[in-house]
């Protein structure tokens, strides 16, 4: 059973009048066969929390720990780190012009696997995979994000989260910007993902909508850069009723 | 060769005042001229010199370099229906194909001493020509011609090489309802510069596929000029340029429709890799494309693209369209310059794939649909090969 371990996670960031603290002190354990869901108003930090675990360069860590399985995450590289185990479906995936779909997820397959997949079987894992989520087969040969809408984005994350069958998925607002029918086919993507294996999920959302269908063992209220409250999966309703007010971020709450 | 100096006057005078005090506006009026004494020595502001960094030129713009060196022409795979001539300056074919239109081109023109002349009629194999620079420290002038016969359907590979300064000119000469599909690379040495003059001039109904491949060398210019003489001509240039540190790479390009229902179709891509501490990657484009009064139902597109994927890289680019005539059937040019940048880096890292291996995918993707037109699959695995060498050398 995998497990990764936040302790006391301090993170900053250089902004123009010198470095800014945005986490302060983040204490979280996700194991395997858990879903973990944060809710949290706007620029509270959910975001730098899920690119601090992924590696990336425009968080500077100030303090703390995350292990995976008891190994350092935070002195891996950001594509070790994914090799290892880690993957974050990002709130706004990156366009990359000249490289298609097909030739990115098949280099992702080879360095997450450690060998590149057999051309067949690869060939009908993929089909298989974007058909699942309801995804053109001419996506393949587009270039990786490039011109695809929001929701086409968001499908080509879970689509990687597929392929790659990480230890632990961070998703980030993955339900933002989807419609109904969408947010349907991509929930059953995640849960596929989950049943699949003993894996732990992270899921960023500001909306109860997603939980309907992936439902959370633990919800964490996340403010000012911290976790300020967790409970069961009935506390992402109260705070669709309520808002953030009592935890001091009322002006700022997500609509 | 004729000593004929095309448009003396009003034009001569005004190259010879300086051509970026007084910029010439149209490509149509550019001056040409087979006389290296005809040009302003240039220095460096005119409008087609302002890109070229000219203390790099090695002498070849200012009649500093001695240009006694020798740059050897190899032809190899001449069977059947080709035919190889070394020819004196007189030689009535010379010229046919264009006029100099620079002080460095009429400077080869005015120093060569021997013209390599190579006559296609027909040949069912690939016939490859090495160009060699004259050594390092020397400079030289060249000079070549390819031709076909009417009708005649050939493929040639015009590869460079070696070190040392080479000021040359490349004539082209295509017979009516010729086709000639041409692989020019600039696998250079560190050291070599190159300054060429192309010109390809299209009989009626002739087809022209140019892939050029520019990888090495300190400074390299190229300036194609393609004429069409009757209507029907159809020429596709598409190219690119990988500049890694300190290298200039420059690709000035004339397109000049004079003819009705001709068509042109330009698309090269550049990608830039510098280093901190020497000077910026350098990749120009000038992209000029004329369509004249007379060249009805014209069809042109020319596009290039940039992929800057370091700090420390500059990519100049300037398509420019000057359409004469209102009856043409189509028109477009375009330009773009991106940037490789840290959150794609972050975004395929982020899939587990490693640094070099991210930056090389983007690259071949970036390339390969210049590549897959080298229907040559030997030369377009050397050349692949050659551009993962540049990417591991420069550190990616
Ligand atoms: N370079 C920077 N300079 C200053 N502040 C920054 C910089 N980068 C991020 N921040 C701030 O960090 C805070 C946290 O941002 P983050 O993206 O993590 O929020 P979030 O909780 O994901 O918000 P949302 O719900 O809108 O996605 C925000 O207030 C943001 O403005
Ligand atoms: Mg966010």
């Amino acid at each position: 059973m995998s497990t990764l371990e936040i302790k006391d996670l301090h993170v900053s960031v250089a902004a123009e009048d010198g470095a800014k603290e945005i986490l302060r002190g983040v204490d979280l354990t996700i194991r395997g066969g858990e879903t973990h869901a944060i809710m949290g108003p706007n620029g509270s930090g959910k975001s730098t929390l899920a690119y601090a675990i992924a590696g990336h360069p425009k968080y500077e860590i100030t303090g703390g720990e995350v292990l995976l399985d008891g190994e350092d995450v935070l002195a891996m590289s950001v594509d070790e780190r994914a090799r290892a185990g880690l993957f974050l479906a990002m709130q706004y995936p990156v366009e990359v012009p000249g490289v298609s779909m097909a030739n990115f997820l098949r280099s992702a397959a080879t360095a997450v696997r450690g060998e590149a997949p057999k051309l067949r079987t690869w060939v009908k894992e993929v089909k298989g995979a974007m058909s699942e989520l309801d995804i053109d087969p001419d996506f393949a040969d587009r270039s990786v994000n490039e011109g695809f809408s929001g929701g086409e984005k968001k499908r080509h994350e879970v689509l990687q989260l597929s392929l790659l069958k990480p230890k632990i998925a961070v998703l980030d607002e993955t339900d933002s910007g989807l419609d109904v029918d969408a947010l349907r086919v991509v929930s059953q993507g995640v849960n596929r993902y989950r049943a699949a294996g003993d894996v732990g999920v992270l899921l960023i959302t500001h909306y109860t909508r997603i939980l309907k269908y992936i439902t959370p063992d633990v919800v964490h209220v996340f403010a000012g850069g911290r976790i300020v409250e967790s409970g069961g999966a009935d506390l992402a309703n109260e705070l669709e009723e309520n808002g953030y007010v009592k935890y001091g971020a009322g002006a700022e709450a997500a609509s | 060769m004729t000593d004929v100096v095309s448009g003396l006057a009003p034009e001569l005078a005004g190259a010879n005042r300086g051509a970026g005090l007084v910029p010439v506006a149209s490509a149509g009026e550019r001056f040409t001229s087979f006389d290296v004494d005809a040009f302003e020595v240039p220095g460096g502001r005119e409008e087609n010199w302002r890109f070229t960094p000219m203390k790099r030129l090695r002498g070849l713009h200012d009649g500093s370099a001695a240009l006694d060196g020798t740059a050897a022409v190899e032809v190899a795979g001449a069977g059947e229906g080709v035919t190889v001539e070394t020819v004196g300056r007189d030689d009535a074919r010379l010229g046919e194909g264009g006029t100099p239109a620079d002080r460095i081109a009429a400077a080869a023109w005015s120093a060569f001493r021997e013209a390599t002349v190579v006559t296609l009629d027909g040949t069912p194999e690939p016939v490859t020509i090495t160009v060699a620079g004259p050594g390092e420290g020397a400079t030289a002038a060249s000079h070549l011609q390819l031709r076909t016969k009417p009708h005649a359907e050939a493929t040639v590979v015009l590869e460079h090489r070696g070190s040392g300064a080479l000021a040359d000119n490349l004539e082209v000469v295509l017979a009516d309802g010729s086709r000639l599909t041409l692989v020019v690379t600039e696998e250079w040495a560190d050291d070599a510069v190159h300054v060429g003059a192309q010109h390809f001039s299209l009989g009626r109904d002739a087809t022209l596929r140019v892939t050029s491949v520019a990888l090495g060398g300190d400074l390299v210019r190229i300036s194609p000029t393609v004429s069409y003489r009757g209507p029907g001509g159809d020429a596709e240039l598409v190219g690119l340029g990988y500049a890694d540190a300190g290298q200039h790479l420059e690709q000035r390009l004339l397109v000049d429709h004079a003819v009705p229902n001709c068509t042109s179709n330009v698309l090269y891509k550049n990608a830039l890799q510098g280093k901190e501490g020497v000077p910026d990657a350098h990749t120009v484009w000038i992209g000029d494309v004329l369509i004249r009064a007379a060249a009805e139902n014209t069809q042109t597109f020319e596009f290039n693209r940039n992929l800057v994927l370091t700090q420390h890289a500059r990519a100049d680019s300037v398509p420019n369209l000057e359409i004469e005539t209102g009856e043409i059937a189509g028109a477009g040019h375009a330009s773009a310059t991106g940037r490789f940048d840290d959150e794609q880096l972050f975004y395929l890292q982020s899939r587990g794939i490693p640094e070099d291996v991210a930056r090389r995918l983007v690259v071949r993707g970036f390339f390969g649909e210049i590549l897959s037109r080298i229907t040559l699959p030997e030369l377009r695995e050397r050349l692949e090969a050659a551009i993962e060498a540049e990417l591991a050398v420069t550190g990616a």
